[in-house]
């Protein structure tokens, strides 16, 4: 499958979605201005893989994000909780907070309250 | 010159004594929104804000600034233009922000804001949690918890209020407040 990989914005995040190299992830910041079509690739990929899924570690870097992202990320990580469960494979979430930023440590809380995915908070 | 000095003079001593640090008014969009970000984050790390004050900052910056890119609308009739203002005291740090509406939907905003007022922040939380699982993205790419996320950040009330124009329009006035830890 065709990795996707996109470099990050002052107002976008830089994602790697790579099942050759098993590399999965957000880093920077996510305001976009249209978070639907920003995301579409991401949610296409996401869609593809799910039917093929294998083992995935996805990393979560993100300074920052917007109440539209936040809605986007919930729906990732539940579609890949759904993929997890009934293809049976294992998918870990790491959550990267700035070792300053206790919000972001609470937003990965929540977000790990909502699906079964294994969460590991990690501060940097 | 448009403006006499005089005016730019006494313009800028109310905004010291107003302790505005950042004032916008005009037309608002994404790259607009962008370089007001840039700019007040500029403004605060010169000032040694502390990062977790400047980080909530930013979020409620974030969250006003395109709920008027969003929700915004433009009367050629009214002349008066969305504006932005972030604020810096000794115990606050303030974000304002004005901008038309139409007279019919203020009750439903006035609903939403006064529940989130009502709530602690456990209860904000879970109002967050709950609203963000049933939300769908609109069509103008809003998921319908920015008031809830300025509340949560701000861990202030939100005080707000609708100055009414004419029959049809009004202007609302949004403040968020966010307390400076004293220690």
């Amino acid at each position: 499958m065709e990795p996707y990989i996109i470099a990050g914005t002052e107002d976008t995040p830089a994602i790697t979605l790579d099942s050759v190299n098993n590399i999965y992830s957000f880093s920077g910041r996510s305001l976009p201005e249209d978070v639907n079509t920003f995301y579409k690739p991401t949610m296409e990929w996401l869609a593809k893989f799910g039917e093929n899924p294998k083992d995935m570690q996805m990393e979560i870097k993100l300074e920052y994000f917007n109440t539209a992202s936040s809605k986007i990320l919930l729906d990732i990580l539940m579609l890949l909780d759904e993929v997890s469960s009934e293809k049976g494979v294992a998918i870990k979430i790491i959550w990267m907070y700035d070792s300053n930023d206790e919000d972001m440590l609470e937003a990965g809380e929540e977000f790990s309250e909502l699906v079964s995915l294994p969460f590991e908070s990690k501060s940097y | 010159m448009a403006i006499p000095l005089k005016d730019i003079v006494s313009f800028h001593q109310s905004m010291q004594s107003e302790d505005l640090v950042l004032v916008y008014e005009g037309e608002f969009n994404q790259e607009v929104t962008k370089s007001v970000l840039a700019m007040t984050e500029r403004n605060f790390d010169s000032e040694g804000l502390d990062s977790g004050v400047k980080k909530k900052a930013y979020n409620i910056m974030v969250e006003v600034l395109q709920n008027i890119c969003k929700h915004q609308f433009v009367d050629s009739e009214i002349q008066k233009n969305a504006i932005f203002l972030v604020g810096e005291n000794e115990e606050d740090v303030f974000i304002t922000s004005g901008n038309l509406i139409k007279n019919h939907a203020i009750a439903a905003l006035t609903e939403k804001i006064n529940l989130i007022n009502s709530k602690d922040k456990e209860g904000l939380k879970e109002l967050f949690k709950q609203l963000r699982l049933n939300s769908t993205i609109s069509d103008v790419g809003g998921a319908g918890l920015g008031f809830v996320d300025m509340a949560r950040k701000s861990e202030n009330k939100i005080e707000f209020q609708f100055d009414e124009i004419n029959a049809d329009v009004s202007y609302f006035i949004l403040l968020c407040r966010i307390t400076k830890t004293t220690n």
